[in-house]
């Protein structure tokens, strides 16, 4: 772990999971407060004939508001983005998000990888990459990707993850800084560019 | 990955060599396409690569082909094939002739789903479906209605959620791992190139389709395409887009009247 505890200079968090990961991510999402000067992106695998009940549901629980995702729709902090059914969601320059719906990557459209992967090439440092429950290996190159670019790896602890795998599985191919329970998920997030807290 | 450097020289070469302009598609996904396809056939520097593009126009013709997106399905969103079915279909079947133009239509999914739709409105014997796409060798597959088998059960769950009532497997016939679609829905396709970048209008329509494919254009781009579908489109004829596009940054608000909740707008002068 060669980060301090506290994460500065955050632009984009950027969250992944499949099985199991909502019941996390509803344990985390609800108690954040607000987030200012950062964006939070959430990629769950969901069904491919999925309409908006994901982002209902997250717009219900999370105090932080959430702007849908369209075409090119721009990346503003202090917001929560979902990856809609059956596209990629990438990162353009100039904060844009844009959407692709070429080939499952992984059996899965949204992939992990593909936004992990696009969001580090974008943000770089700036970026935060949080992998939660699942049983696939979607999220272990996108964490490489993230790695590569020196942003921040944060892996759901395998042991409070409903489906170990896909936290498992990222834990054996790149370095997290952070392995967590989902509490210590929820105080980190809280923490980022907050160091005087 | 390669660099963005090596992407924008990709695109001055492509325009100087062969006069088409991919400067103005998205550049994540298009990266993405071309990182791929430099991967995919085992390039290791990229120099190679662009030498290969520049000077063999068989392989410039296959990377175009790989680098457009061409992944498509029948009935994709069987809500938005539901409002067409209950909606749509009645407006247009006063008329006594019916012109669609399925734009990007990729193998052709979309257009043998409409086609189904029109059938079973009693509509198709009195419709043209025009279907166009970039990519010369999708448009081959589209022509010969083959998909594979093992998509059916899936697309006959989309057919069902559009509300379709009939046994889907009558619309084709399977065979070791194909379904070969009915000829008769095919009668009233034609199907050609066509490049929205670069090429006019070429009639006029009552219904537009053009879905997932203005995501990879920028805003200028996009401007220009729904200006090309406008000049296509005869007065209250419609223009329908993918669930996550929209017109509203590219032409006057007061020219089109949206469709309830659907990215389906109408002409309205």
């Amino acid at each position: 772990m060669e980060k301090s505890e506290v994460i500065t200079g955050c632009k984009v968090v950027i969250i992944g999971g499949s099985a199991g990961s909502l019941n996390a991510l509803m344990q985390i999402l609800p108690e954040i407060p607000k987030i200012k000067d950062f964006a939070m992106v959430i990629v769950l695998h969901r069904k491919s004939t999925d309409d908006q009940t994901l982002e209902d549901l997250i717009s219900l629980k999370s105090n932080v508001p959430l702007k849908t995702v369209e075409d090119k729709t721009p990346l503003v902090p202090g917001f929560v983005y979902v990856a809609p059914s059956n596209y990629h969601l990438l990162f353009e320059k100039n904060d844009f998000l844009a959407l692709d719906t070429s080939e499952k990557i992984n059996f899965s459209r949204p992939s992990i990888d593909v936004s992990f992967e696009s969001a580090a090439e974008i943000y770089g440092e700036s970026l935060v990459g949080i992998l939660l429950s699942g049983s696939n290996t979607d999220g272990t190159a996108g964490l490489q990707a993230i790695q590569a670019h020196g942003g921040t790896l944060v892996v759901q602890n395998p042991l409070a993850a409903e489906m170990p795998f896909m936290p498992n599985n990222a834990i054996l191919y790149t370095e997290p800084h952070f392995v967590l329970h989902n509490h210590e998920i929820l105080k980190l997030i809280i923490s980022i560019n907050s160091p005087n807290d | 990955m390669i660099e963005d450097i090596e992407l924008e020289t990709l695109i001055n070469d492509v325009y100087e060599y062969y006069g088409f302009d991919f400067g103005s598609y998205s550049r994540a996904s298009l990266k993405r396409r071309v990182n791929r396809l430099f991967h995919l056939d085992g390039f290791t520097h990229f120099h190679e690569f662009l030498s290969r593009v520049r000077y063999d126009p068989e392989y410039y013709k296959r990377m175009v082909d790989e680098i457009t997106v061409n992944v498509t399905e029948m009935f994709r969103d069987p809500s938005f094939y539901r409002v067409l079915r209950n909606e749509i279909l009645p407006l247009l079947g006063t008329k006594p002739f019916i012109r669609l133009w399925h734009a990007g239509c990729s193998t052709g999914e979309e257009v043998y789903s409409m086609a189904i739709m029109l059938k079973e409105a009693g509509l198709l014997h009195k419709s043209l479906i025009y279907a166009t796409d970039i990519n010369a060798s999708v448009l081959e597959t589209a022509k010969k209605g083959i998909f594979p088998l093992r998509m059916m059960k899936e697309y006959s769950e989309n057919y069902r959620d559009a509300g379709g009532q009939e046994d889907f497997s009558n619309y084709y016939i399977a065979n070791y791992g194909i379904a070969k679609f009915n000829e008769e829905l095919a009668e009233k396709m034609v199907y050609s190139q066509h490049n929205l970048v670069s090429d006019t209008s070429f009639n006029e329509f009552d219904l537009i389709l053009c879905r997932n494919v203005l995501i990879y254009f920028d805003n200028d781009l996009q401007k220009r395409v729904i200006n090309l579908f406008d000049e296509s489109l005869a007065v209250l004829g419609f223009l329908a887009l993918g669930t996550k596009e929209t017109i509203k940054y590219s032409i006057s608000p007061t020219k089109y009247k949206q469709f309830e909740k659907e990215k389906i707008w109408r002409k309205v002068k």
